[in-house]
C-alpha cells in the first residue's frame, strides 16, 4: 500500500487499543501488580527468603518482624515465604482452568452463534443449567465428588466458569457475521473456516480478552474460596485460601497467620480488575480519547 | 410486557433449575463411594449382604435413570425424600433452613444498599474530589477481598476485639429478636461488602451518564434547584441500571451465602447443601441444590420483570 500525502498513517485498532491503554493509570497499575505477582512466583526459590514447608518450631506465631517481614505460622515457618508460593498454585489453577473453560466454552459458543438453528438452541439451554446455579456451588459439589487435588480443583473451576465464555463468544460472533465484509467474503466463496478465522474470531477477541481478565479474578477468589474449604490442594504445599483457613483457630494469638495471604489475594485480584476494566475501556471504540 | 413473554420466560428457568437436577442426579451417583460405604465407615464391621440390603432399601440398586424418574414422581407431589441419615423429610428441613438464608442475603441486601447508594451519589457529585477517591478506593477493595478473609477481619475486630457480636452461631427470631438479629449482622455485613462496591460503582457511573443528559440540562436550565434536579430527574434514571446490577448479584449472594453460613455456622440452605453433599446424602444434595437453583433462576426472572416496570422503554417480545 503506498501512503498518501497528507493522510495521517493508518491506525490499526491494536495500536490504537495500546495507546489507549497506556495513558490508563489504573490499567497500568493493574499490570505492575500482575507483574510483579508472576515474577515473584515463578521466581519464588529465589525471592522466598525462607523454606514454605519446613517446619522450625522454635520461630513459630511471631508477627511480623525483621527476620520474618509477615512473621510465622503454628510450625514456624515463614508467612512471606508461604504467600510466594502460594500463588503458584493460585495462579497456575486459575490460568490453567480459565483457558480451559476459554477454549470449550469459546469453541460452543462459535458453534451456536455461526450455525444457530438447532445447534444454537440446545447449546444455549445447556449453558442456561450451568447459568442457573451460584457457579462456587457447581466447583464444590464437583470436587466433592471428584475429591481435591490440583488437576481436579483446575478442572472443577474450568466447568465452573466455561458457561460465560460461551454466551460472550456467541454474542460477538453473531454481531460479526451480520456484517458487510463477513457478507462480501461468502460472496467471493469464503469457506466457513476461512470465515470463521480470518472473519468472526478476530473480531471476537477484544469482549473476549475483557471476560478472560475478569474472569481470572474470579478463578482466583474460587480457588481460594474452595481450598479454604479444605476442597483444594492438599497441604503441605501452601495455598492461599487454606492459609487463611489454617489460621483462623489462632486469631487472637495471631491474626497475621489470617490477614496476610488475604492481602495477597486481594492484590492478585485487584491486578486482573483493573487490567480488565482498562483493556474494556482501550478496546470500546466508542471511547475514543 | 406480555404475558406470553412471562410464562416463556418462566418455563425456560424452570427448564434450567430441572436441568440442575439431573446434571447433580447423574453427578453424585457416577463417582465411587456412596452413602452406604460412608456409613459403614463410621460403623465398621457391615456384611457385603447387609450393605446390598441397605443400598435396596434406599433404591440405589436400580438403574439412574429409574432412580431419577422415582425422585421426579415424588417430586410433582411436593415430595422431596427423606434424608438418608437422619430420616428426616428433606423438604421439611429445607423450609426450616430457608428463613435463615433469606434473612441472610436480605441482610446483606439492605446493607449493600445503605452503603452503595450513598457512596455512589456522593461520589458522582464530587467527582475528581476526594470523597470520589474514598469511594473508588472502597470499590476496588470491596470486588478484590474474598468474602470469607472479610468475614474473618470482621470476627476479629468486632467479636475477638470490640466483643460486640457472636463470633458464630444462630438464634431464631422466636427465641430472641435482638440476639437473632446479632447474629445474623457480621455474616450479612460479611457477604454484603462485595455488592456494596458493585452497588456504588454502578450507581456513580450510571448517574454521571445521566447528568449529561439533555433533559437534566432542560431541568436545569428551567431553573429548578440542584437536589430537584438530581433526586427528582436524575436519580430515578440513573437507578435502572442499578437494579439490574443489584439483581444479578442477588445470585451471586446465594453462592456467597453457602461459605459465609459454614464461616459463621449458620443453620441455611447453604450449609444444608455443603453437609449433603460431604456426607454423600443424595436425597438432600438434590433438595438443596434444586431449591438453590429455583430461587436462583426466580429472582433472574424477577429483576427481568422489575426492568421492565422501570424503563418503559424495555419491550419483550
Amino acid at each position: 500500500m503506498t501512503a498518501v500525502l497528507g493522510v495521517p498513517a493508518v491506525q490499526t485498532p491494536v495500536r490504537r487499543a495500546l495507546k489507549v491503554f497506556f495513558r490508563t493509570p489504573s490499567g497500568v497499575i493493574g499490570l505492575a501488580l500482575l507483574l510483579l505477582v508472576v515474577f515473584c512466583t515463578v521466581f519464588a526459590p529465589y525471592v522466598a527468603p525462607y523454606d514454605p514447608i519446613k517446619y522450625a518450631p522454635i520461630d513459630r506465631m511471631q508477627g511480623p518482624n525483621l527476620h520474618h517481614l509477615l512473621g510465622t505460622d503454628l510450625y514456624g515457618r515463614d508467612l512471606l515465604s508461604r504467600i510466594i508460593y502460594g500463588g503458584r498454585i493460585s495462579l497456575a489453577v486459575s490460568t490453567i482452568s480459565i483457558s480451559l473453560a476459554l477454549i470449550f466454552g469459546g469453541w460452543l459458543g462459535v458453534l451456536a452463534g455461526y450455525y444457530l438453528g438447532w445447534v444454537d438452541t440446545v447449546i444455549m439451554r445447556v449453558t442456561d443449567v450451568f447459568l442457573a446455579f451460584p457457579a462456587i456451588l457447581l466447583a464444590i459439589a464437583l470436587l466433592a465428588f471428584l475429591g481435591g487435588g490440583f488437576w481436579n480443583l483446575t478442572l472443577a473451576i474450568a466447568i465452573a466458569y466455561a458457561a460465560p465464555f460461551t454466551r460472550v463468544v456467541r454474542a460477538a460472533v453473531i454481531r460479526t457475521r451480520d456484517t458487510m465484509y463477513v457478507e462480501a467474503s461468502t460472496a467471493l466463496g469464503a469457506g466457513d473456516s476461512r470465515l470463521l478465522l480470518r472473519h468472526v474470531l478476530p473480531n471476537a477477541a477484544g469482549p473476549v480478552l475483557v471476560e478472560l481478565t475478569l474472569r481470572l479474578a474470579y478463578a482466583i477468589l474460587a480457588e481460594a474460596a474452595l481450598s479454604f474449604l479444605g476442597l483444594g490442594t492438599q497441604p503441605p504445599a501452601p495455598a492461599w485460601g487454606q492459609m487463611i483457613a489454617d489460621g483462623r483457630p489462632f486469631l487472637e494469638l495471631n491474626p497475621w497467620v489470617s490477614v496476610a495471604p488475604g492481602l495477597a489475594i486481594m492484590v492478585t485480584v485487584l491486578g486482573f480488575n483493573l487490567l480488565g476494566d482498562a483493556l474494556r475501556d482501550a478496546l470500546d471504540p466508542r471511547l475514543n480519547r | 410486557m406480555s404475558l406470553g413473554w412471562l410464562t416463556r420466560r418462566v418455563a425456560l428457568a424452570l427448564l434450567a433449575a430441572f436441568g440442575v437436577s439431573v446434571l447433580v442426579f447423574a453427578l453424585i451417583r457416577l463417582v465411587p463411594g456412596d452413602v452406604v460405604t460412608n456409613l459403614i465407615g463410621l460403623e465398621g464391621n457391615v456384611s457385603v449382604a447387609q450393605q446390598a440390603e441397605m443400598r435396596r432399601l434406599f433404591g440405589l440398586d436400580q438403574p439412574i435413570p429409574v432412580q431419577f424418574g422415582h425422585w421426579f414422581a415424588s417430586l410433582l407431589h411436593g415430595d422431596l425424600g427423606v434424608s438418608l441419615r437422619t430420616d428426616r423429610s428433606v423438604f421439611g428441613d429445607l423450609l426450616l433452613r430457608f428463613p435463615v438464608t433469606l434473612e441472610l442475603t436480605v441482610v446483606a441486601l439492605f446493607i449493600a444498599v445503605l452503603i452503595g447508594l450513598p457512596l455512589g451519589v456522593t461520589a458522582a457529585l464530587n467527582r475528581g474530589k476526594a470523597a470520589d477517591f474514598v469511594s473508588s478506593s472502597f470499590v476496588l477493595i470491596g470486588l478484590a477481598a474474598p468474602e470469607f478473609w472479610l468475614a474473618i477481619l470482621l470476627i476479629l475486630l468486632f467479636s475477638l476485639t470490640l466483643r460486640w457480636f457472636p463470633p458464630n452461631g444462630f438464634v431464631t427470631w422466636a427465641e430472641s429478636p435482638l440476639q437473632n438479629l446479632r447474629s445474623v449482622f457480621l455474616p450479612g455485613l460479611a457477604l454484603s461488602l462485595g455488592l456494596a462496591a458493585a452497588v456504588t460503582r454502578i450507581v456513580r457511573a450510571s448517574l454521571l451518564d445521566v447528568l449529561n443528559q439533555d433533559f437534566v440540562r432542560t431541568a436545569r436550565a428551567k431553573g429548578l434547584p440542584e437536589r430537584v434536579v438530581i433526586y427528582r430527574h436524575a436519580m430515578r434514571n440513573a437507578l435502572i441500571p442499578v437494579v439490574t446490577v443489584v439483581g444479578l448479584q442477588v445470585g451471586n449472594l446465594l453462592g456467597g451465602a453457602v461459605i459465609i453460613e459454614q464461616l459463621f455456622g449458620l443453620p441455611g440452605v447453604g450449609r444444608f447443601a455443603l453437609e449433603g453433599i460431604n456426607l454423600r446424602d443424595y436425597p438432600v444434595v438434590q433438595g438443596s441444590v434444586l431449591w438453590i437453583a429455583v430461587s436462583f433462576v426466580l429472582v433472574n426472572v424477577v429483576v427481568d420483570v422489575l426492568y421492565g416496570l422501570i424503563d418503559r422503554r424495555v419491550v419483550y417480545s
